[in-house]
């Protein structure tokens, strides 16, 4: 009886992954395409790689990937480092004066329709121009504290959530053994919460690399990411060299992922192995 | 059991003029409008093994913790080896502390694990070394050095927990619900061990444990915790056998509790009526309570004798009642037997000798309770 | 981090003739350099301060400056906005403060439809959401622990590749000569292309297709936690598959249903990327409003009073998705 239903969501499972990958497979196919209308299949003379060399020699497309790479990284190492500190204070320091707003700041982002944050930024970095000066003109600076400001709640709900799963007594027992709390930091608690870190740094550099609606607010002349190139470009159509990008694209993340998801697959088994041997010891 | 034997030497609490190691002058500690612990003062000598008992929540693990230093007391002060603490953090205090949950580092060895003490002190690392073998010897773990926490069973996981804090050679060892997460029989031998090594390395041990059986094994004096507040302080067969407030006596053991008036107080004998007995509890010796006040007689089980045939006095000491369940335990067989007044008393009987089922008492028979004047305590509150 | 107690006065100072005056002093005078400094971590107060400040200053502060642009006047300068208040002389401020901005938001009839566009696709989209993930995550939820986590990373995998290409890719199956219409037409199930950009359907698909991991995995994780058993107890008792369904299962994934939703429903009530590339000109979903007045127009005070009245309009969900978010967060510990 129970099965039958398990049949159900079985189907429903299988017809949903279809539906994620059909869009993404049928772009990587028709990178391949000779024809400029992309979606019909020019039989005699694909598959071909034109657009793969078109795409290498756009400047203007290889320079604006430079520069989301960059934004991303710095995006991403930022937000660790605030997202962190704010996963810390709020699982570890207990109760204090103003931690109900931090805590509603931190996850008020990842809910907040993206054209608001973008505006709302903009709005703050013309009002700091007319008081203070800076920033004189919006560019990197601007965009990378955008990002950085709307991904820093995702890397602090992954680490807080990972903090969560350890014991307060952990870094009590470090205390308690002779550690001043700085070195407990560096030697107990950073060391667990590493993985969060890792993927919090995964997930903010996406964030930014995905990132089109708040950049176009905070952006600036001289500094178009590669979203801001690409929407631009396919409003007007679509286009076969972005395919030839989404395919580079999700050849490169779908390595890394199913890489590092293999590599933590094996440190599962080999932990699994070893507290069974451990059992088997002690019977 | 490991009872001590009884030696002056070793009782330095009965000694006026010994000094304590740990004083806790009424201290008190409240989180908001919750009161923890409640005005405790308490003296811990050294070489003590000292037992906070109570039930969730009293107020033990609070207590433990404002001797490590992870809270302060919102009054009162706390002295160790005779220096106030207010001002000492955990890292400079003269104490290590074992956690209930073990708190082991998991991503460091076993050995790391028990060195990080020793690295914090700056030693040399081949003295570090050779005290990390010489503890994990003690403890008997030198086979696992390099095991990580999550390849350990949970009995050697409590063993690298006590040999890590016990590496630092700290005078005071502080220990949460030491063997809480052990099973019966690991338990009872874990216990003997802990006491040997206690005795070996010669430091003072404050446990906090919610079993009274572990408190009665280890301790050699008990405090037993209620509400926050320490309601008796004794040693394990004073806090049984003496117990001075109805709370105590029915927490540590299981105890028959009658209410009644004093009707004869003399200084070496005492008359209690109680209409719930439905007779005289007479008492050889005396208590300190207004006659006529309302007491409590508290008899334990084992006390009590269970016969088919009238005691020699049935006047005092003594009810009649109708068997109504019996348990057989093995070792020994409880009987719950309702009384005249329509309670239930419960009875333990060993079961000395191998005997037929026709001739046990069985279900519904009508039976006598009696019992020594020596047996009851009475209680005022 | 684990936190140190704060100190306490010695005794000798408390059970001196001033104690009242250490205690007091100790508990709100300056830092004890004695204790912080030589003891505790000098950067406790740093490491709360940090987050906090930058997170005052980049996302606070912002918003009640898009709430004062909202009662401003719009001018034709640079900045495009007149200041809310002026020193008119050395004594007197003037202060202007112009609801116009929001009397215009409810006269035009081009804002108010807007909003109710978007909450009406951002409302079926989840609800379209939440029928193809909820069997998804369920499946995934009752499949052995292994084949578990390579259904995790497939569903996770499309969300790393870039969002803006995922939509994009619609574009190539929905056009008239796209892939849909010319296998239907291929297989003559069809005789002329259907018409699928530029309309409603295809908005609704691009935001299912988009938001449809943010549904899978808070479902999922709730999901994954059921116990089983519970099933088998109600089987036991008599009930049917459909029946233990719907009594025990969908009530208790219930926290996980309104996490799902909340997540995907707020953002799309605000979308901009998804309508602009699909969806149709003649209806406007507020996100895009918004930017149009604030790119086109160049009408910021404009473009901020709808921001705030999008906020104000989401305020309720989003109020209900923090006090899950922190309940979910309580309960890992």
């Amino acid at each position: 009886m129970i099965r039958s239903r398990h049949w159900f969501s079985k189907t429903g499972l299988w017809l949903g992954l279809f539906f994620l990958y059909a869009p993404i497979i049928s772009m990587v196919v028709f990178s391949f395409n000779n024809s400029r209308l992309v979606t019909v299949w020019d039989a005699a003379n694909s598959p071909t790689l034109k657009w793969y060399g078109e795409l290498f020699r756009n400047e203007q497309i290889l320079g604006a990937a430079l520069l989301s790479i960059r934004i991303a990284a710095m995006t991403a190492t930022g937000a660790v480092i605030l997202g962190t500190l704010a996963g810390l204070v709020l699982v570890r320091f207990g109760p204090f004066r103003g931690r109900a707003l931090l805590s509603g700041m931190t996850t008020a982002p990842l809910v907040m329709p993206e054209v608001i944050t973008g505006l709302s930024l903009l709005l703050l970095f013309v009002a700091l121009e007319q008081l203070i000066g800076w920033p004189a003109t919006r560019d990197v600076t601007t965009i990378t504290i955008a990002h950085i400001t709307f991904s820093m709640a995702y890397v602090t709900i992954v680490v807080q959530s990972r903090l969560a799963g350890f014991d307060n007594s952990l870094e009590e027992a470090a205390l308690d053994l002779g550690a001043r709390p700085a070195k407990v930091f560096f030697r107990i608690t950073l060391p667990l919460i590493v993985p969060a870190i890792l993927s919090g740094w995964l997930l903010a550099f996406t964030l930014s690399w995905d990132d089109v609606v708040v950049s176009q607010f905070v952006a600036g002349p001289g500094s178009t990411t590669l979203p801001m190139v690409i929407f631009s470009k396919v409003r007007l159509g679509v286009s076969p060299d972005v395919n030839a990008l989404a395919t580079i694209l999700v050849l490169i993340v779908a390595t890394g992922v199913v890489a590092s998801s293999i590599w933590m697959r094996r440190q599962e088994r080999r932990r699994e192995r070893e507290i069974q041997m451990a059992v088997a010891a002690n019977k | 059991m490991a009872e001590r034997r009884n030696d002056t030497k070793k009782e330095p609490w009965r000694d006026p003029s010994a000094s304590a190691y740990v004083e806790l002058q009424n201290v008190t500690k409240r989180f908001g409008d919750f009161v923890a612990v409640n005005n405790v003062s308490l003296k811990i000598y050294q070489h003590e093994i000292f037992c906070l008992l109570g039930g969730s929540g009293c107020g033990k693990t609070t207590l433990l913790r404002m001797l490590a230093g992870f809270e302060t007391p919102t009054s009162g002060r706390i002295l160790i080896d005779g220096r106030d603490m207010a001002e000492i953090p955990p890292y400079e205090r003269p104490t290590n502390m074992m956690f209930q949950s073990y708190a082991l580092f998991p991503h460091m060895s076993v050995a790391k694990n028990v060195s990080f003490g020793l690295e914090q002190e700056k030693l040399p690392k081949g003295e570090i070394a050779e005290r990390v073998g010489e503890i994990l010897d003690i403890v008997k773990m030198r086979e696992f050095a390099q095991r990580k926490p999550h390849q350990l069973s949970g009995g050697q996981r409590q063993r690298v927990a006590l040999a890590r804090a016990l590496a630092k050679r700290p005078k005071l060892l502080l220990l949460d619900e030491p063997l809480g997460a052990l099973d019966k029989k690991l338990r009872e031998q874990t216990q003997f061990e802990l006491i040997n090594i206690q005795e070996r390395l010669g430091v003072t041990f404050v446990v906090v444990t919610h079993d009274q059986e572990e408190a009665m094994t280890l301790a050699s004096r008990i405090g037993v915790m209620n509400r926050g507040e320490i309601v008796q302080v004794g040693t394990p067969s004073e806090i049984y056998e003496f117990p001075t407030t109805r709370f105590v006596a029915d927490f540590i053991g299981s105890v028959n509790m009658f209410e009644g008036q004093l009707i004869e107080d003399l200084p070496d004998r005492v008359r209690i009526s109680s209409p719930e007995l439905g007779g005289v509890v007479y008492v050889d010796h005396g208590i300190s309570a207004a006659p006529g006040a309302n007491v409590w007689a508290a008899i334990r089980p084992e006390k009590i004798t269970l016969s088919r045939a009238a005691p020699a006095d049935t006047a005092e000491n003594c009810a009649t009642g109708v068997v109504k369940e019996i348990a057989y335990m093995g070792d020994l067989s409880i009987y719950l037997v309702k009384i005249g007044s329509g309670k239930i008393v419960r009875v333990t009987m060993p079961n000395i000798e191998r005997l037929a089922d026709h001739e046990r008492i069985l279900w519904d028979e009508n039976v006598y309770l009696s019992w020594h004047s020596s047996s009851p305590v009475v209680l005022a509150q | 981090m684990a936190r140190i107690p704060p100190p306490q006065p010695p005794h000798h100072l408390v059970e001196g003739r001033l104690g009242a005056w250490w205690e007091l002093f100790y508990r709100y005078g300056p830092p004890r350099w004695s204790f912080y400094v030589r003891h505790a971590w000098a950067g406790e107060r740093l490491v709360i301060a940090v987050p906090y400040l930058w997170l005052l200053l980049f996302f606070l502060i912002p918003f009640i400056i898009v709430f004062k642009m909202s009662f401003s006047e719009v001018r034709l300068a640079m900045p495009p906005y007149a200041p809310l208040w002026e020193w008119v002389s050395e004594k007197a401020v003037d202060v202007r403060l112009n609801f116009g901005n929001y009397l215009y938001l409810l006269t035009d009839d081009l804002y108010f439809s807007a909003y109710l566009y978007s909450l009406k696709v951002a409302a079926i989209s989840t609800v379209f959401c939440l029928l193809i993930a909820y069997p998804m995550a369920y499946a995934m939820a009752r499949s052995s622990p292994a084949t578990r986590n390579l259904y995790l990373m497939l569903i996770i995998l499309p969300f790393w590749t870039s969002f803006l290409l995922r939509v994009y890719a619609w574009i190539g199956l929905l056009q008239n000569n796209g892939v849909i219409n010319s296998v239907l037409l291929a297989l003559g199930i069809i005789d002329e292309p259907i018409t699928m950009m530029q309309t409603d359907f295809a908005v609704f698909i691009g935001i299912v297709y988009s938001y449809l991991p943010f549904m899978i995995l808070p479902l999922y994780s709730n999901l994954e936690k059921h116990d089983f058993t519970l099933l088998e107890a109600a089987a036991d008792l008599g009930a049917g598959p459909v029946k233990s369904f719907l009594r025990i299962t969908l009530p208790l994934s219930r926290p996980g249903i309104i996490a799902g939703s909340l997540l995907v429903f707020i953002p799309a009530v605000g979308e901009y990327v998804i309508p602009s590339l699909l969806g149709s000109t003649d209806q406007l979903m507020i996100g895009r409003v918004l930017a149009d007045e604030f790119f086109a127009n160049r009408d910021w005070p404009v473009a901020s009073a709808v921001a705030i009245a999008m906020l104000l309009l989401l305020m309720v969900p989003i109020m209900i998705f923090q006090h899950f978010q922190s309940r979910e967060l309580a309960g890992a510990k």
